[in-house]
């Protein structure tokens, strides 16, 4: 499979008055062409920060990318000049935000947000490129394309400024789609709108995704790979069957367990106790060792490698040393694991049967 | 829109209607009569002004006789100049005022916007404290005081400017610098908060991530929203800088309608002083009408809010 994107040992840090917040600690991950990767974990875990480090958009001073290479093609992103930068920012990589009813600007016209992208990147004037806007409205499902591009973002509901940001973001046809929390803003029947869009689209396009969430209900309908993120560093990564099925990794295990679902009675829903680790001054050894109730002494001491559960599962976790006692999940999550089966819909749409 | 301004204008008039009113009767208050400190007039003389100008009339007559000639656009004579149209003279004198206001507020906005510009995109550095220091400076130092220092140093003792007067270019400088420094210090502060608070917004960030440069990014998102709240505090300026004008015509003796107004008080002159108040507020209401529909103009929010949809 062709890798379009590869970040290896990526570290960013923001310097604050406190000191350095290590905010991202050596994170590797691969994006193949045509597949959507989901990265998971808590807030502050660092996810946003690495997809916003692939866009080179963390604000510099305060932050900055301290190691590592983001291979994009036969470029490395964390090196380009920022005019290279602006190149491919827009046209081969886009990014969707969370809130669409700030991530538009509330002075200018929708169609005239979409057709910036395209007069900087495509060389066309603003005839073509306001054709090219009606059209790309009418692809993400805004009906009356026509008259709603000279339309202003305050015109709109959040669902559909939410279409209007990811006609902005495919304008130009990107390789890459960074969506960074893109459903958590809207309400549920809408999320589920902007999910199948987002799915359709990629089938027409054959854009790879990069999806960002703390949401596993989204990351199980749209996910082909899973990242786990936890205090700036990957713990597990696999497909998304391995991660819902055969999780390894004790935080994985603990997310999985926080979800509710509708069989799931009031007890199931199960919190990770404690709260992440302070990034100024990260733990020796496993950061999640203080809220794991499965650490070992060497938790403390070591920080895990990635073992390789299968040629595409790896975790981060001593438990899976080969001299580790062997430890199954709690009784109650590996009952959650089956009530979650994606083989068993929960919700039907009109083009056949999904899970949400 | 059209329904909008309408409404407005109708408001306008009343409000326009109550300053008259106000006016005329704070008029009435002031001590002295316009011809009992002219030791020139005889007794008979004053008593036969008075008549003349109908100033033996009960105030509430003379309420009612200023208030009807008003309304057919008649402004009254002058007491003190020979019965000379209260009209004419404000079309005399605005001339220097004009110029001095218009050249002022030009200065003073493109300026203020300038350092406030450049203070926010160079936060926390030597251009934003240069900037700064001098906003506190424009705020805090009244324009007077400007106004005498640089007579002194600029024109006295260094003789680059002419200390007073009006005839020509050079004399409009030093009154221009003393009445901007208010405007230039109001916007640039202004102007820096706005800044720094729309670079912080969400749409910012998508401006960039469509791979915009950083002075596309600026010019096209930043500057123009951060504006929007700047035509707010244009209003109350431009009415801070006529006033201010008054003080700086007498300083630097300029024939403007400042300089007579404020002398049309010390006389008496009742005509003149109705007439320049209402020729002022006239301004302030249009101008305040102009800031919102301005406003209107640029933020799309406010144009539907006030109009159709």
């Amino acid at each position: 499979m062709e890798r379009i994107l590869d970040v290896n040992d990526l570290h960013v840090s923001f310097d604050t008055f406190a000191g350095e917040v290590k905010a991202v600690r050596g994170v590797n991950f691969h994006l193949n062409k045509g597949e959507t990767l989901a990265i998971v974990g808590e807030s502050g875990s660092g996810k946003s920060v690495t997809s916003k480090a692939v866009m080179r958009l963390i604000p510099d001073p305060p932050g900055r990318i301290k190691q590592g290479e983001i291979k994009f093609g036969d470029r490395d992103l964390s090196k380009l000049p920022e005019k290279e930068m602006q190149k491919i920012r827009g046209s081969e990589i886009s990014m969707i935000f969370q809130d669409p009813m700030t991530s538009l600007n509330p002075t200018m016209t929708v169609g005239k947000q979409i057709m910036e992208g395209l007069i900087k990147h495509q060389n066309m004037n603003k005839a073509e490129a306001k054709e090219r806007a009606i059209e790309l409205l009418k692809l993400v499902g805004i009906p009356d394309a026509e008259g709603r591009v000279t339309q202003y973002p305050h015109q709109f509901s959040g669902g559909m400024r939410q279409r209007v940001v990811i006609a902005i973001a495919l304008a130009c046809n990107p390789r890459v789609l960074i969506a960074d929390e893109p459903t958590t803003a809207l309400d549920v029947t809408i999320q589920a709108q902007i999910l199948e869009l987002l799915k359709d689209l990629q089938e027409k396009m054959g854009t790879s995704i990069i999806f960002i969430t703390h949401d596993l209900g989204v990351v199980a309908n749209i996910a082909d790979r899973v990242a786990v993120m936890y205090a700036g560093k990957i713990v597990e990564t696999g497909t998304v069957d391995e991660i819902f099925y055969n999780p390894q990794h004790p935080y994985t295990w603990g997310l999985l367990g926080s979800m509710p679902s509708l069989e799931a009675s009031e007890e199931d829903l199960i919190a990770i106790p404690g709260s992440p680790p302070d990034l100024l001054d990260p733990p020796k050894g496993d950061a999640f060792a203080p809220r794991n109730p499965y650490a070992m002494k060497i938790d403390t001491e070591m920080e895990p490698p990635l073992f390789k559960v299968t040629e595409t599962h790896y975790a981060a976790t001593w438990l899976l040393h080969e001299k580790a006692p062997k430890v199954e999940p709690p009784e109650a999550i590996k009952k959650r694991l089956r009530g979650m089966a994606p083989d068993e819909p929960i919700i039907a749409t009109k083009d056949g049967e999904r899970n949400v | 829109m059209g329904r909008y301004i309408g409404g407005r204008v109708v408001s306008m008039v009343i409000t326009f209607l109550i300053i008259a009113s106000l006016t005329f009767f704070l008029m009435k208050l002031l001590p002295g009569t316009p011809f009992n400190n002219q030791e020139k007039l005889s007794d008979a003389q004053i008593v036969q002004l008075n008549e003349k100008y109908g100033l033996n009339d009960p105030v509430a007559v003379q309420y009612f006789n200023y208030m009807t000639n008003l309304l057919t656009g008649d402004l009254g004579v002058s007491f003190q100049q020979d019965g000379r149209q209260v009209s004419t003279i404000i079309s005399e004198r605005i001339g220097p005022s004009a110029y001095l206001g218009f050249q002022s507020l030009l200065v003073g906005t493109i300026l203020g916007l300038f350092l406030g510009i450049i203070a926010a995109l160079r936060h926390n550095s030597f251009w934003d404290y240069g900037t700064m220091v001098i906003a506190v400076l424009g705020i805090s130092i009244p324009s007077f005081v400007i106004a005498g220092l640089m007579q002194y140093w600029l024109g006295v003792k260094w003789q680059l400017l002419p200390v007073a007067y009006w005839d020509g270019f050079a004399y409009t400088i030093m009154p221009t610098i003393a009445i901007a420094s208010i405007v230039v210090a109001t916007i640039a502060r202004f102007m820096r908060t706005e800044m720094l608070e729309v670079l912080g917004q969400d749409y910012i960030v998508t401006a960039k991530a469509k791979g915009l440069s950083s002075t596309a990014v600026v010019i096209r998102h930043t500057i123009r929203n951060a504006s929007i709240p700047i035509i707010t505090i244009m209003g109350p300026l431009v009415v801070g800088l006529m006033t201010g004008t008054l003080v700086i015509e007498r300083i630097f003796v300029i024939p403007g309608l400042g300089e007579k107004f404020v002398n049309s008080i010390l006389t008496n002159d009742f005509p003149i002083i109705m007439g320049t108040t209402l020729f002022f507020s006239f301004l302030f209401i249009l101008v305040i009408l102009l800031v919102d529909i301005l406003y209107g103009i640029v933020d799309p929010r406010i144009r539907l809010a006030g109009g159709k949809e």
